[in-house]
């Protein structure tokens, strides 16, 4: 009702708009002109000019992150993180199979939905993103240098790592809050109706080296069997806490759509992180038997390797009480976001109809004067009423998540009114609202999550968009919308549709990700193992019914080109060394019959493909990347004989093919 | 329920009035945002390896044919991907031509004789030195051929003798003696 009112507005107000122009069409400009004129103009990025912003929007269940311009909306690039991608080989080649590698074995799929853009002091400092995983629970980190995937570790106690992963101000931790509560330890096989007794949440913070980024499971904390949902670390007063949201403190293992909406109120866990550091370095913590990878990729060697990891350091439960506070809040609380200033934590209960708004500061003073309502597991309870700064009376129908701009102003999504609505902190009265189409799940203002929003807009993610684009058959694109937030007044731009399903997204000014991009791998700092730096140290070589091809490839041939004396049942691998110096010069590798994907090689790079004939025949390979001029002409035999042939292993370049002198 | 779809159709009504009437601050502003960008050579590139462009502005024995390539208007081209071949006669070679000829292809009127003349000197793919044997005959980028002689292991393309060859990202540059004339 609410939307079509404010639809039906919107058209009339279009419709007055357009006809003013047939009135006014040559006069000079008014207010109306000006505004409609620049809608345009605000997201037009001419040909050649870069985009403002980048925005690394997560690909939900295509496992990936895609990376897009604003205010265009133009994709650059999807980064693959957590599925296989057939188009760079990732999850393919022999150098990436291991970043996939879990305690489950190859894992080539997972569910992308938080990214989260490093921070120094709070402020987005553009090294890293982390993604999670949210199935086979993980984390990654992107190497905003080279855009690729640099680490995954999994996380042990899990099931759907979905509270996760958010940073502390200073990228000292990622946390990793598991939605699913789980057996765990020794008494894994259990009765799924023993949840109350055997189930255990754990939130595990991961430590983040502060120059490689290294990550490594600090500690994990043994917390009640409730669903984790959402989390921010706290900022300036904040910087030692981190506040994670929760539902089903009924504590329901079946048909939680009714049996974990009963209570009025779940919770929001404050977490007093530095302290539970003091504990963990202290030694109080319990060394659990668990077992998960930790996949990291050496850009030296231009290969992943995988550690399977057996223990993990556990701070339990019975003594965390003075370490972790339990804050009431309203229905099922989904979003939980800590305002630039460090003061306020929102909490967004997706079954509520108000937002309540929290102080750390009255937090704070709760704690101190011990002014708790009840004990939940042992954990202390604050009385809600005393942390509460207020709150936004009738935002909407189903808040999920809020972003701040730099002005003081909060902007909350609301999926079952799909729209945004801007609200002031310090009064909580709303000033803003406008329906996105359709369905909104998370929303991003550039900075929006950090001490310093760079405002400017705001980002719908939208789950449904219906009639919004050309039909494509019964699967629709998910999309985003831009918004200006300059003005008093929200201001739809633009929608462009999406890859994958976008949960979150952060937005960062793009001059502090562009100017450390990297343009080529240096051939000379290329230690891969089987790498040729030139093409004088191309080779094959056979080592039992190995056969190891030392290739190289350069505009427009590779090395070798010709290749004889392989044999039915020898496993051939083909490492290609691109030894192109030049920006933006990949090239591609495949050979028919492949099993697996392409190679995708960037300058100065080797990567490998296994390949194992089957057939006797001579079998094709070729550059798939369009290279050069002579791109077509890039190409190569593979001569493969019966099993026990005596074709001996030979191969070169440019033999045979010199025609004789014309006279 | 409404929809962007309806919404549009009259934008873009208003968006032709706007255009339609003359603004001329607005217009300059977006003709010049929608001008042609300049070509591949203005790409900025510290890191990489040169291109033969770049190669040839930073050898002080080909500022002729440099200022020959950007007069023929083939800077960009050489900056392009290739692979290219290229055999670069050194200034002497030039010099070596009747006087005036220079400066007379030099003249705007003359560019498409001048971008034969270089064209002419110009072949896609990477010729190494060792790729080239006796009576080869090779077609040029202006659509003539030339003819190489080895002997004794000197390389001639037509009369002129490769002096030198460097190695450059898109390509390889030779750098020859004499001018060769299609």
């Amino acid at each position: 009702m609410n939307k079509k009112i404010i639809g039906g507005i919107s058209l009339f107000a279009v419709i007055a708009l357009a006809l003013s122009f047939w009135f006014n069409g040559c006069r000079p400009k008014t207010t109306m002109t000006a505004l409609s004129g620049d809608v345009a103009s605000k997201v037009y990025v001419a040909p050649g000019k870069h985009d403002e912003f980048y925005n690394f929007v997560s690909g939900g269940f295509n496992g990936q992150m895609g990376v897009y311009g604003l205010p265009s909306g133009r994709l650059f690039r999807i980064i693959p993180v957590f599925s296989v991608d057939p188009t760079s080989g990732y999850g393919y080649s022999e150098e990436t199979k291991p970043m996939l590698n879990t305690s489950h074995g190859f894992v080539p799929w997972d569910d992308l939905h938080h990214p989260a853009i490093s921070t120094t002091d709070g402020i987005h400092d553009g090294r890293w993103v982390f993604g999670n995983g949210n199935n086979t629970p993980r984390v990654a980190r992107i190497d905003l240098r080279t855009f690729r995937t640099a680490e995954i570790i999994e996380l042990p106690n899990s099931g759907g790592n979905h509270s996760s992963p958010f940073i502390t101000e200073n990228t000292e931790y990622v946390v990793a809050g598991t939605r699913f509560s789980v057996p765990v330890g020794d008494k894994k096989d259990v009765p799924i109706e023993t949840y109350k007794e055997n189930f255990k949440g754990h939130i595990s913070f991961i430590s983040v080296e502060p120059k490689t980024g290294r990550m490594d499971i600090a500690f994990q904390l043994e917390l009640p069997g409730v669903n984790f949902d959402l989390a921010r670390g706290g900022k300036g007063p904040s910087h030692d806490w981190f506040f994670f949201s929760c539902y089903n403190s009924e504590k329901a293992f079946s048909l939680l759509e009714v049996n974990a909406s009963q209570k009025d109120k779940d919770f929001i866990f404050a977490v007093n992180w530095k302290k539970a550091e003091e504990m963990a370095k202290a030694g109080k913590g319990v060394k659990k038997k668990v077992r998960y990878a930790h996949n990291v990729y050496d850009e030296s060697t231009h290969t992943a390797t995988s550690t399977m990891k057996d223990e993990v350091l556990v701070l339990e439960q019975k003594d965390l009480s003075d370490v972790v506070y339990l804050i009431p809040c309203p229905k099922s609380p989904h979003g939980c976001d800590v305002n630039p200033t460090g003061e306020y934590i929102v909490g967004s209960g997706k079954l509520a109809a108000l937002i309540p708004v929290f102080s750390f500061q009255k937090i704070q003073d709760a704690i101190a004067k011990g002014d708790f309502e009840a004990e939940y597991d042992g954990l202390k309870v604050i009385k809600y009423e005393s942390a509460l700064h207020g709150v936004v009376e009738k935002p909407g129908l189903g808040p999920l998540h809020t972003e701040f701009d730099d002005k003081g102003n909060a902007y909350t999504s609301f999926f079952v009114s799909s729209e945004i609505v801007k609200w002031r902190l310090s009064d909580l009265q709303v000033l803003d609202r406008v329906p996105t189409y359709y369905s909104i799940g998370h929303l991003c203002v550039p900075g929006g999550p950090t001490k310093k929003p760079w405002g400017k807009y705001v980002i719908a993610y939208n789950k449904i968009t219906k009639d919004r684009y050309l039909p494509t058959g019964p699967e629709l694109t998910q999309s985003a919308q831009l918004y200006s937030i300059d003005g008093d007044k929200m201001q739809l731009l633009l929608d462009f549709p999406t890859t994958g399903e976008p949960h979150y997204a952060e937005a960062i000014p793009a001059e502090m990700v562009a100017k450390n991009s990297l343009k080529i791998f240096k051939i000379e700092e290329n230690n891969h193992p089987y790498v040729a730096k030139g093409e004088k140290e191309a080779r094959v070589v056979r080592e039992g019914n190995k056969i190891h091809v030392y290739m190289t490839s350069i505009r427009s041939h590779f090395a070798p080109d010709n290749i004889e004396g392989v044999k039915v049942g020898d496993e051939v691998f083909f490492h290609v060394t691109n030894l192109e110096q030049d920006w933006d010069i990949p090239h591609g590798f495949v050979i028919k019959g492949a099993n697996n994907a392409e190679l995708l090689i960037m300058p100065g790079e080797t990567q490998t493909l296994a390949w194992t004939p089957k057939e006797p025949g001579v079998y094709p390979f070729y550059c798939t990347d369009f290279c050069s001029a002579l791109h077509q002409e890039m190409q190569g035999y593979m001569r493969v004989s019966p099993a026990g042939s005596n074709v001996p292993l030979t191969f070169g370049t440019g033999r045979k093919d010199v025609p004789a002198p014309a006279n | 329920m409404i929809t962007l779809n309806k919404t549009l159709a009259p934008m873009l009504m208003a968006s032709f009035f706007v255009i339609s009437c003359s603004q001329p601050a607005e217009q300059t502003a977006e003709s010049t945002g929608t001008a042609p960008g300049p070509g591949q050579s203005a790409v900025v590139d510290e890191i990489s390896q040169p291109n033969i462009v770049q190669v040839a502005i930073g050898s002080k024995d080909h500022t002729t044919l440099v200022t020959a390539v950007k007069a023929a208007e083939l800077v960009d081209v050489l900056s392009n991907a290739g692979p290219f071949t290229v055999f670069a006669p050194v200034n002497a070679a030039f010099d070596a031509l009747p006087a005036g000829t220079v400066e007379e292809l030099l003249k705007p009127e003359n560019k498409g004789k001048l971008q034969d003349i270089l064209q002419h000197h110009v072949a896609v793919a990477v010729y190494k030195i060792e790729n080239f044997y006796d009576g080869q005959v090779l077609g040029m980028v202006d659509g003539n051929n030339v003819t190489f002689s080895v002997k004794d292991g000197k390389v001639m393309i037509g009369d002129a003798n490769i002096v030198a060859s460097v190695p450059a990202s898109n390509g390889i540059i030779h750098v020859i003696d004499k001018v060769i004339l299609p």
